[in-house]
């Protein structure tokens, strides 16, 4: 009697199970998509910057959608948060690739939480578009770079500031935050410096842990270097730290005409929380600018503008725009149409589809994906800090640079082959 | 902008008075349009036969207030056109184009200012103008450099305007001139001074100058040093005020009623969180009292924190007095929980807690000393906040009640005193505390969920350095870390300093585990 039961109930749950899954298999055939995974913290130090390239993939995917979708499919968006948890990159990657089975993946910020994600990549063969600055010394077949390399923001940010234009600095304060990008870019940096004859004594290198809080010492620092002649600080500092710094350096009254900061990682969305009118004149280096005036420009910024209200995002009353969401934004189009042009989504495929892919660019230029070294070619702009959180021009490449993601500056380089190694 | 007008109406009247030339339409537009290089040489053109409508004008440049369309420009105030030279209202056209002047125009053109200022009626402006001009003087302005120079009246500006006037002259072709400049340049103490001692080092050819001006430089820096170690001595003061504010409410809990409580670091975040309500509220109800929300805030953050706290002590803590274990666990799951109720109600991204406008900037001290007001603010109120508990725990019948239960539950019973409200009361006290630091880390640092993550360590480690039970080595404690940590900072970076930091806590509490103040007689065996 007790089995018998045991066996009705066991047949009622199968029988429950099977209509279950036939029902939920249901709408799955009715839309077939294509999905798309979004790697990005969403919470800890980095979700200051990140959060809003989550939201910039998902604006990208409901205007393609909007207009049919890739190849007749609709795009499927698969969120996940890293939390800025480094080696929680690599979990969430591989999620990404085996269960949700995405056929690429648009995230990362630091380098340190890319090179976390990389080996999974490349053992899974997916597909990564990365749309940040980064330091170079990588190439990587899985992954598209649609950020700056060292000779697309570093280097020129530099020229500028050595230049009398710019102020003519002798002295140099190298500050970052102590992971992978800082340090590389630093010696980039130094290499280069050294080459244009700058001297060891006259190049002081700093390093704070993430998150850091406290720079009253720091800034102590710089005043006291810079009196020893004209000084630049070139700042590498990540995520939220970088207002803490902003608010020292303002309350310090270090002036940007006295000792300009150039900083490469932050942006509009960074200074939202700062107060900008002590910090008028420090400068950014960047591949895109919410200031630049042109009409594909005042396109982007009008389609994030409805987005962000339409979605109520944090910040929507001042919705702002810049260089790593134009970069994600660029990155998805392309990968869109190098899908079309392969007319399929295989990974391989698609990276040969990739090369030379043309885009109109919101900073005004047409990108172009190289043919082989998997970077875009990219203007860069030097922008100054205004009143109001915005950035104003100063100076900008003539035309698109090609990158070079294996800087020539650091040793061995010359020999590295301008492609993915095939393994 | 009210003090600027009437500023701008005392050049007027002083250079109507003296001075019958204007500047005309073709200055006006080398100055404004072209290639910075012009722009530059048209501008210091214009300084030395400056007006009142060349102050006008300046002025609105260095305010970013001027606009131009093909050859015309004009001053845009307050929404209207202005003509520079008539000054006559002008309707601006829509598609004029801002002027933007980079770093290198806004020196000169502040400095520019500054020498027109020297000739102010004001001692203020005067002082503020040779301050602005000791970093930037060069020959261009020594024609009005002299002519001020010549004019002063008061002592004191005197002198420090005989500093800026030895600063450009350190640069002229006269050998005695140079020779006099680096020899009066040594009684100077500020930080721009031995740039330009250095800069005219490098290209001296004259060895008796450059005697001259080492020996000048080598007092600046004897000068400045003082500045530097003075300055390093507050910011460690400035952390170990940030340091005791976090540990002061768990010198409570903790200290006092030994509790374990990890969820102490949210407890502060929610005091963090509520200065960033109550700023809400005055930028939408009361924008004009803006500045003075902080103080608002101050018991809003300290109720939050403290309700939360009771409602915590009453929930769960209470059940698990004595199981210290528990306690750790418990606590820290609730403070996951609150970072992800304050996750889903406020987002996860940080947000933004301005600093009123009497917390930014500094108070100058020394040539190359400024002290920021925000820290010195601080460490009042962490002064303020230490007094207070004090007081609360030493002279008030809470705080009798207080001791009186930590060091013996029974016999305080047995005197007719609730112990379990007490233990309430108390544990309300602390997170009430940690509420206001929460408050004040808001005008420090950055505000998120995961705010109390970054002090739990530090708050556990002052405590502890500082003698479980003891408000005194709590103060001790923080300062003491507060200074090393900066120390070790200048010395070795701030990397190296945080871990050198742990290393010192963990030798110093091998050696000695009762911290620096043991408590002593027979509560310290309770």
């Amino acid at each position: 009697m007790n089995s018998l039961k045991s066996r009705r109930f066991t047949l009622k749950a199968l029988t429950a199970a099977v209509a279950l899954t036939t029902l939920s298999a249901v709408p799955a055939f009715a839309a077939d998509t294509i999905k798309v995974g979004i790697l990005h913290s969403l919470s800890g130090t980095m979700a200051i910057s990140e959060t809003v390239l989550k939201d910039t993939v998902l604006m990208a995917i409901d205007e393609i959608n909007a207009k049919g979708g890739v190849l007749g499919k609709k795009l499927e968006p698969v969120v996940v948060d890293p939390a800025s948890n480094w080696p929680l990159f690599a979990e969430k990657t591989k999620q990404l690739l085996t269960q949700d089975k995405v056929s690429v993946i648009f995230g990362c910020w630091t380098s340190v939480s890319r090179k976390s994600a990389l080996p999974v990549l490349e053992e899974l063969n997916g597909l990564l578009f990365y749309p940040v600055q980064y330091e170079g010394e990588e190439l990587s077949k899985n992954v598209f770079y649609t950020g700056a390399a060292p000779n697309q923001q570093a280097i020129p940010a530099v020229d500028y500031l050595m230049s009398k234009e710019g102020g003519g600095a002798k002295r140099w304060v190298l500050l970052g935050t102590d992971y992978v990008y800082p340090r590389t870019t630093n010696k980039i940096l130094r290499a280069y410096l050294k080459s244009k004859g700058v001297k060891d004594t006259d190049i002081d290198e700093k390093y704070t842990p993430f998150g850091h809080s406290d720079y009253q010492t720091i800034v102590a620092d710089i005043k006291k270097f810079s009196a020893g002649g004209k000084t630049a600080v070139v700042s590498t500092i990540n995520g939220d730290s970088n207002v803490p710094f902003y608010k020292e350096l303002g309350n310090a009254g270090l002036k940007a005409k006295d000792v300009p900061v150039v900083a490469f990682s932050v942006g509009e969305e960074e200074l939202r929380g700062v107060d900008t009118k002590p910090l008028v004149g420090h400068l950014a280096a960047w591949n895109y600018f919410q200031s630049i005036k042109n009409p594909t420009n005042t396109e982007f910024i009008a389609k994030w503008s409805a987005y962000a209200k339409a979605k109520k995002l944090p910040g929507a009353d001042k919705p702002l725009t810049n260089d790593p969401m134009e970069a994600t934004y660029i990155g998805i189009n392309m990968w869109k149409q190098a899908v079309e042009k392969a007319k399929s989504t295989d990974v391989d495929k698609v990276i040969a589809a990739m090369a030379g892919q043309t885009f109109k660019a919101p900073s005004g230029i047409v990108s172009k994906m190289d043919e082989k070294n998997h970077h875009l070619h990219k203007s860069v702009f030097i922008g100054e800090v205004k009143a109001d959180g915005q950035f104003n021009v100063v100076w900008k490449t003539p035309g698109p640079v090609k990158a070079k993601p294996w800087s020539p500056y650091i040793e061995g380089n010359s020999v590295k082959p301008d492609e993915p190694v095939k393994k | 902008m009210l003090r600027r007008m009437i500023l701008l109406l005392m050049y007027a009247m002083f250079f109507i008075a003296t001075n019958a030339y204007s500047i005309t339409a073709e200055e006006v537009k080398a100055i404004a349009i072209g290639d910075a290089e012009v722009r530059i040489a048209a501008l210091n053109k214009a300084v030395v036969t400056a007006d009142a409508n060349t102050v006008y004008f300046l002025q609105a440049l260095a305010d970013d207030a001027v606009k131009f369309k093909g050859e015309q420009v004009f001053v845009v105030r307050d929404g209207k056109g202005f003509d520079p030279v008539s000054r006559a209202e002008f309707a601006v056209p829509a598609d004029a184009e801002d002027v933007t002047n980079n770093n290198r125009l806004r020196g000169e053109l502040d400095s520019a200012l500054a020498a027109l200022k020297l000739f102010s009626k004001d001692e203020k402006i005067r002082t503020a103008a040779i301050k602005q001009l000791q970093s930037d003087a060069d020959e261009s302005k020594l024609p009005l450099i002299e002519k001020a120079f010549a004019a002063e009246q008061n002592p004191q500006i005197k002198e420090q305007l005989g500093l800026v006037r030895a600063a450009a002259l350190l640069n002229s072709t006269d050998k005695t001139k140079r020779l006099e400049a680096a020899k009066l340049l040594s009684t100077s103490t500020q930080a721009n001074t031995k740039t330009v001692l250095l800069a005219r080092l490098a290209q001296e050819p004259e060895p008796d100058v450059k005697s001259a001006l080492q020996k000048s430089l080598r007092e600046v820096e004897a000068a400045l040093a003082w500045g530097d170690r003075l300055g390093a001595i507050f910011s460690g003061i400035s952390l170990g005020s940030i340091l005791l504010l976090v540990a002061l409410g768990l010198a409570i809990t903790y200290g006092l009623m030994g509790v374990i409580n990890m969820a102490h670091g949210e407890l502060m975040m929610i005091g963090a969180y509520a200065t960033y309500v109550v700023q809400g509220l005055f930028q939408k109800y009361l924008p004009g009292a803006f500045d003075w929300y902080l103080l608002a805030a101050l018991p809003v953050a300290f109720m939050a924190s403290a309700l939360m706290g009771a409602a915590l002590e009453r929930s769960v803590i209470r059940f698990l007095y004595g199981r210290p274990l528990e306690t750790l666990l418990a606590t820290w799951g609730i403070s996951l929980m609150l970072m992800q109720g304050v996750r889903t109600l406020f987002g996860a991204q940080n947000v933004g807690v301005e600093n009123p406008s009497w917390m930014s900037g500094g108070v100058q001290v020394l040539g190359n000393l400024s002290l920021p007001y925000n820290r010195l603010v601080i460490i009042g109120f962490a002064i303020f906040v230490l007094l207070s508990v004090g007081w609360l725990i030493g002279k008030t019948r809470l705080g009798l009640f207080v001791r009186g239960v930590t060091q013996n539950r029974a016999i305080a019973s047995c005197m007719g005193v609730n112990t379990a409200r007490i233990d309430t009361y108390a544990f309300a006290l602390g997170s009430g505390i940690a509420g206001l630091a929460g408050c004040a880390l808001s005008q420090v640092g950055n505000v998120g969920p995961d705010l109390g993550q970054g002090y739990i360590v530090d708050s556990f480690m002052v405590v502890v350095l500082g003698g479980v039970g003891q408000l005194a080595g709590t103060v001790y404690a923080a300062l003491g870390l507060g200074i090393l940590n900066k120390f070790l900072e200048g010395w070795v970076g701030a990397v190296l300093a945080k871990i050198a930091v742990l290393v010192f806590i963990i030798i110093f509490i091998q050696k000695r585990p009762q911290g620096i103040f043991a408590m002593k007689g027979r509560s310290a065996e309770a």
